[in-house]
């Protein structure tokens, strides 16, 4: 029997029985479905923390004050005073590590920001030029902080855009002159907005230079000094050199705290990455669960169809041509099933991502591969038995049904 | 010169604890171009016979010999390329895939034989001509009648134009007029030189064949052509 004719006589073969055929197609597609609707939400998942993490800023490394001990009571620590603040200047001795890139100290504050008769309270970072690079913070209007010596204080102002909508409403904010506490402030730079994220949310706060702000609040102390590594290989050489530099300047003392949001990252990444792989792996039962219907759609293909097996032998059919038309259609079944069910799954992932925009629920290259191959192998691995069955079936018992 | 030899043909079944013979010590010698109608009660052996002709069943012992070469020592794969060049089948049922067309039908075993589609419409077309079937070519099994489901057949036994042709009652579903129409094509192609072996129990129908096998219990009783020569 040519190739093509085994094709023609499997696809007809299916088509006449219109219910069995759809009910196992879909089976098959409900399956293929389900890897790719839930893959496409854990791997959705996974790229939303990712995506928010990074927008945190690159190979950020970030310093606190205050140790992260979880020793217990440490009688040394009793005996010694309280850790140091973190100052400016830690920061600027921070900035000649050599893997060090990029420093951005940050003092904060709350504050009052006024212009023509409005008031609103407001967030207030101190900062300096490079503190926007770190962060990736993008301007709509005007320009960053200058790049200026830190222990400048600079009278001008960055703000929020919500900051800007609600103070200035629809007149222009580049130029005038604000007022933050008791302070006259130019703006200087409007913030894009940003929305809600996992970071600091910068739509509600003001940036004004570092000195400024400590001025302002009267105090010499730093909330955190964020430093960006040269490179991703170069933040553990970061981490250590910032710590090392900073207990240096503190006579011997950890008192402070260095993490790495690469660190932090890669642990998410890995946790929803297995959660992906999880929800795959139990949509993958379905999988199989549907290659089970195929082969016992198969089965009773063969015992609904025992005559005509029998005829095709009695007209000179080998039995190989039989169990390739047999599994032919199995395969068949599986593979509509298993495109219908991709079609199925990409349409739900898209109606997801029209629901939740921020959600790129997109499923991952492997898992359709995976999903797509699955089925295929299902169908064909569950079509042999039906198949060697038909095939061996005596043709005079077989004619003899009827 | 000889189509047939069957020479100490014997098949049983074992049911459950009791050996049945369907056929013991049977010797049978068919020439090419005869018509040979095989007649006796049910349970007699002769539809096991024709199953073993038709090479759908194997004896226990004995040798089959078709034209002239052992085919029972071949294996099954051999046996369905025997089966699709050399034997037609025409079934009391007819035996029609439902989903077919007539046309398709007709087909099936040049499809099953690898023929190149091209072919297979020439012939087909040739056949639906032949059988008076020019205007059925596109109906299905269930869109037929009795007499034109048994044409379908008979052109489906005769397309790859067999040498030998087993019919099992084919008129055995059929009413007087088109049994006797279905017969008349089977004669036909007796005539141009296809052997022709029918199974019936019908006298009427066995008498118009030029022999007569009479079987039971799994042996022939009588043979006419022993009567003629001696």
């Amino acid at each position: 029997m040519r190739f093509a004719d085994t094709l023609r006589f499997a696809r007809d073969a299916a088509a006449g029985y219109p219910l069995r055929t759809t009910l196992s197609v879909l089976a098959m597609s409900i399956g293929v479905a389900a890897v790719v609707v839930l893959t496409a939400l854990g791997d959705g998942a996974r790229r939303y923390v990712v995506g928010q993490f990074s927008s945190l800023g690159a190979n950020l490394v970030i310093v606190l004050p205050g140790r992260s001990g979880t020793g217990g009571f440490n009688p040394a620590n009793a005996i010694t005073t309280t850790p140091r603040d973190l100052t400016v200047d830690d920061a600027a001795a921070v900035r000649r590590a050599p893997a060090v890139g990029r420093v951005g100290p940050l003092a904060v504050g709350t504050s009052e920001i006024a212009f023509g008769g409005r008031l609103r309270e407001v967030i207030v970072a101190g900062t300096n030029h490079d503190y926007f690079a770190i962060r990736g913070l993008e301007l709509a209007q005007g320009t960053p902080l200058p790049d200026e010596d830190w222990n400048r204080a600079s009278p001008v102002i960055v703000i929020g855009a919500k900051v800007r909508e609600e103070v200035f409403g629809a007149a222009p904010a580049i130029g005038q002159l604000v007022r933050v506490g008791d302070r006259r402030l130019r703006v200087i730079g409007v913030m894009k907005s940003t929305g809600q994220g996992l970071g600091m949310n910068t739509d509600e706060i003001v940036i004004v230079p570092v000195a400024l702000a400590q001025a302002m609040f009267n105090s010499n102390t730093l909330f955190r000094i964020l430093i960006e590594a040269k490179s991703r290989e170069a933040i553990p050489d970061a981490k250590a050199q910032a710590l090392e530099i900073v207990k240096q300047r503190h006579r011997g003392e950890e008192d402070v705290t260095v993490i790495t949001q690469d660190a932090v990252l890669a642990t998410f990444d890995r946790l929803l990455g297995a959660l992906t792989m999880g929800v795959a792996g139990i949509a993958a039962i379905s999988l199989a669960v549907a290659g089970i219907l195929v082969m016992n759609v198969m089965l009773v293909a063969v015992t609904q169809r025992t005559a005509e097996i029998g005829l095709l032998k009695a007209l000179g059919a080998s039995g190989g041509a039989i169990r390739l038309a047999f599994l032919a259609e199995a395969a068949m079944l599986s593979a509509v099933g298993a495109l219908v069910g991709y079609l199925l799954g990409q349409a739900g992932a898209f109606a997801l991502r029209q629901v939740f925009p921020v959600f790129p629920a997109y499923a991952p290259d492997w898992a359709v591969i995976a999903a797509l191959t699955t089925a295929l192998g299902t169908g064909l691995l569950f079509g042999v038995m039906p198949a060697r069955r038909a095939a061996r079936l005596d043709p005079v018992q077989a004619l003899m049904k009827h | 010169m000889p189509l047939i030899e069957l020479a100490g043909i014997a098949r049983h079944f074992q049911l459950g604890d009791t050996t049945v013979k369907a056929l013991a010590g049977l010797d049978l010698r068919i020439d090419a171009g005869e018509y040979v109608a095989v007649m006796g009660p049910s349970g007699s052996g002769k539809s096991t016979l024709l199953n073993l002709l038709g090479l759908l069943d194997r004896p226990n012992e004995g040798t089959y010999r078709l034209a002239g070469t052992d085919v029972t020592t071949l294996s099954a794969e051999e046996q369905a390329r025997v089966r699709s060049e050399r034997i037609g089948f025409v079934f009391q049922s007819f035996h029609l895939v439902p989903r077919l067309t007539a046309a398709e039908n007709i087909a099936l075993p040049m499809t099953l034989a690898g023929i190149p589609a091209k072919e297979r419409a020439t012939r087909v077309a040739a056949a639906l001509a032949g059988f008076g079937l020019e205007n059925r070519a596109g109906h299905r099994p269930d869109q037929l009648s009795g007499g034109q489901r048994q044409r379908v057949a008979i052109a489906r036994a005769t397309i790859m134009r067999p040498a030998l042709i087993l019919a099992d009652e084919p008129t055995g579903n059929l009413d007087r007029h088109t049994g006797e129409e279905v017969m008349h094509l089977l004669e036909d192609l007796n005539r141009q030189g296809v052997t022709l072996v029918v199974v019936t129990h019908d006298q009427t129908l066995g008498a118009r064949a030029h022999r007569q096998l009479l079987m039971e219990d799994g042996r022939i009783e009588r043979d006419s052509a022993d009567l003629a020569y001696g």
